[in-house]
């Protein structure tokens, strides 16, 4: 992926918000009203307990990337705010899914688990039910593989992602 | 550490005491009873109000005349709702103020209680921040945090939700320790101050090679209490000044540098000068759609400059050349200190000036001469109001076309003399907050310019001003229409008038407002208007009401059109064919 290419759509945000309730409300709440599009959230505590860490993967047809960073950055909850730019963040999906899995197909289910590193979750008469943790991309991939097993329920979980480590640092 | 065992109201009182509030305004109800009863024995006086919406509109009136923020406090449910509009108004016009709101016992949220609503869920789009207190002992950092964030960086509404059970006495979830010095924890909360001198210097750059700048004033110089600093920065320059609608009185009308207020009803000269200009130097003032008309056509051959002390305003509606992102007095004390230090410059604006004054004299603000037989002018009324007033005195306007006839035809010469409802654009704005700037600066005269429909909207509020003892005066501007709405539908709906008309006879605001302990006088002829405006102004001890029938056929000039560009200006048929 090419981080300059100006059709590149999505941008990750890291926001680091005080851990209050009513915060998640304010963030969702900014990106309704002024019209900015969230194409992932995903929320969780950090390992200090005041604040929470939401990883927002916005939609850059909807605003400029610098309006919605200065918008979030007004809201008195959100302490600090990472942009990561596309190839330069590490970023990882969670899936589970079940899917069709005949007798005669199972075989062939399992090698497509093992390349692209997944797991099972578990056994039914004619369903798995499968996970896999990836580059969000790749779990795109493997979506598409499942498909013509037939895919009965999935679930992600939106992407999360950190900064590139710096190996000068 | 001083300590003392204290339940959650008396802490609640004790606390915005601390903050220095002298005066609050509000109307109590079930669940702010208990915070109602400290106020008995507390220094700070409360206003007991007509209807919320009287109490928000009074805290923002006193917070625009002191420079203070303004205090109101409310009940739960209906009372909290009927202040959304005030929050939203001081949202927009970035007003210091804190509004409490009671709420129904904390174990009971979520329950539909009587009178509960999500109050900090309504108020999140229209607040600066707001608060839900969860416990008494976290009320005083609440009410520290509430002024803290209402008065820094770019002011504005923060409102503190109190559940009944924390502050009534009754309760043992009240019980609290009060101690003297409270932490504030705000660990996201970081306003701009300072400004980059890299920045400034990059500013200096452009306003020295300027041929045609202009200072574009908004009410962030006020806010920032910079009009000294601007006006030291335009003398310097000799660079001419427009100041929007929240900025008039920010840069003295009757200096020579000081073109008036641009916009949509701006006059010509600052509006055409805003359009031709090649820089435009933004200092506090946001673009808004009224002062820029149609944006693509919007001052094209400008560069900009802008200093806000909110980042996200910069480069939001225009791209900025330079941006300062800062505080506006300190960023215009830089530019000054470096004019100082290493000259203005040199470049040649002798043409410009001659076509500004050229502007100037072919177009200025103008109206037809009343004609025996016509009602009153309204541009007249006010012009003699201004001429029959101490320059001081502060002005609070409703909306609609009375306020654009206010501010153009006032001479503003002193900062904080302007209050009215820019952004939101409330009408039933000017009484009550004609009240609260009365509230906070006793000694001034204060009038209240208001139109026949907004006056109908908060005029309850008279009750309010004499009963407490405000001596303000009301200029009624009364044409029987919604004029405004009326205008557009003359101009652009091919007069074809819906629902504008209001009546002519009802209600008789003489016996309103005599009703509501007001002295009242009605004016139809030109010659008596002076005589009302001098007697109202010897009545000290009670408001005064002056119904002025004025022409309902008068239009507001000149006009941006909505969607036009400013080089589209209708300006008054008089004028419609001098050259430009
Ligand atoms: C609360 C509210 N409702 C509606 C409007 C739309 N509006 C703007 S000006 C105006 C007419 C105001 O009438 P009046 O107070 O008589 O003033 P005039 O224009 O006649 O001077 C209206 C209805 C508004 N600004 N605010
Ligand atoms: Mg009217």
């Amino acid at each position: 992926m090419n981080i300059n290419d100006p059709e590149y759509r999505y941008h990750t945000l890291v926001v680091t918000v005080e851990n209050k309730s009513g915060v998640l409300a304010r963030v969702a709440g900014l990106f309704a009203r002024r019209g900015f599009n969230i194409e992932s959230l995903a929320v969780a505590p950090t390992d200090d307990e005041r604040f929470s860490r939401l990883t927002i993967v916005v939609d850059l047809e909807s605003s400029p990337l610098e309006q919605v960073i200065k918008q979030l950055d007004k809201l008195v909850n959100v302490v600090e705010i990472r942009e990561l730019h596309p190839g330069y963040a590490v970023e990882r999906e969670l899936m589970i899914v079940t899917v069709g899995a005949e007798p005669d197909r199972r075989d062939e289910l399992v090698e497509h688990l093992d390349r692209a590193g997944g797991k099972v979750l578990s056994v039914g008469a004619d369903r798995m039910m499968l996970s896999l943790v990836g580059p969000p991309d790749r779990v795109d991939d493997f979506e598409d593989l499942l498909r013509p097993f037939g895919i009965v329920e999935l679930q992600r979980t939106g992407r999360v992602a950190l900064a590139v480590l710096d190996e000068d640092a | 550490m001083a300590t003392e065992q204290m339940d959650g109201g008396r802490a609640l009182i004790r606390a915005l005491e601390e903050e220095g509030v002298e005066v609050m305004f509000g109307l109590p109800g079930g669940a702010i009873l208990p915070v109602y009863d400290p106020i008995i024995d507390s220094s700070i006086r409360h206003i007991l109000v007509r209807h919320e919406q009287g109490a928000g509109h009074m805290a923002e009136g006193y917070a625009q005349a002191t420079g203070r923020p303004g205090v109101a406090m409310v009940t739960s449910g209906p009372a909290a709702t009927n202040i959304v509009t005030p929050l939203c108004d001081a949202h927009l016009d970035s007003v210091p103020m804190v509004v409490i709101t009671g709420q129904v016992p904390y174990a009971a949220i979520g329950t539909d209680a009587f009178q509960e609503c999500d109050t900090t869920g309504i108020t999140m789009s229209v607040t600066k921040h707001n608060f839900l207190v969860a416990e008494a002992q976290d009320i005083p950092r609440a009410i520290k945090e509430a002024f803290h964030i209402a008065t820094t960086g770019r002011p504005g509404p923060v409102l503190v939700d109190i559940p009944k059970d924390i502050v009534d006495p009754a309760n043992p979830r009240s019980a609290m320790e009060w101690t003297d010095d409270v932490e504030m924890d705000l660990p996201g909360y970081r306003p701009a101050t300072d400004v980059d001198a890299a920045a400034v210097a990059a500013a200096a750059e452009l306003i020295r090679a300027a041929e045609r700048p202009i200072l574009y004033v908004g009410g962030g110089i006020l806010k920032a209490r910079a009009a000294e600093a601007l006006r030291q920065l335009a003398e310097l320059t000799g660079i001419h000044v427009v100041t929007t609608l929240m900025a008039r009185g920010a840069f003295p009308d009757s200096h020579e540098l000081c073109l008036g207020m641009p916009g949509m009803h701006g006059n010509f000269t600052a509006v055409t000068a805003m359009q031709e200009s090649d820089l435009l130097i933004t200092l506090g003032a946001r673009f808004d759609d009224r002062v820029t008309g149609r944006l693509d056509g919007f001052a094209p051959d400008a560069k900009i400059v802008h200093v806000d002390i909110d980042g996200a305003e910069l480069g939001k509606v225009r791209r900025p050349d330079v941006a300062i992102h800062g505080d506006c007095r300190l960023a215009v004390e830089a530019l000054v200190a470096e004019f100082t230090a290493n000259g203005t410059g040199d470049a040649d604006r002798g043409a410009w000036r001659s076509r500004i004054s050229g502007w100037q004299e072919r177009f200025p603000l103008a109206y037809e001469a009343w004609q025996p037989g016509q009602a009153l002018k309204p541009q007249y009324v006010i012009e003699r109001l201004r001429d029959l007033n101490p320059d001081d005195t502060i002005v609070a306007s409703g909306v609609g076309q009375h306020q654009m006839w206010a501010s153009q035809y006032w001479t503003f010469d002193h900062p904080y003399t302007w209050i009215n409802s820019g952004g939101l654009g409330t009408m039933g704005y000017a009484i009550p907050a004609a009240i609260g700037a009365k509230a906070g600066m006793p000694d001034r005269t204060v009038w209240a310019v208001d139109g026949d429909g907004c006056f109908q909207m908060t005029a309850q509020e008279l009750v309010t001003a004499t009963v407490e003892g405000f001596p303000i005066k009301v200029a009624l501007l009364n044409n029987s229409y919604l004029g405004m709405v009326r205008q557009w539908q003359e101009m652009f709906y091919e007069e074809r008038y819906s629902e504008v008309f209001l009546s002519k006879d009802v209600p008789d605001y003489k016996l309103w407002a005599q009703s509501m302990g007001c002295e009242a006088m009605r004016v139809d002829d030109p010659d008596e208007i002076d005589a009302a405006i001098t007697k109202a102004n010897e009545i000290d001890d009670r408001p005064v009401v002056i119904d002025f029938r004025v022409m309902a056929e008068e239009k507001v000039f000149p006009m941006v059109p909505s969607g036009a560009t400013n080089s589209d200006l209708v300006v008054p048929p008089s004028q419609a064919d001098l050259p430009r």
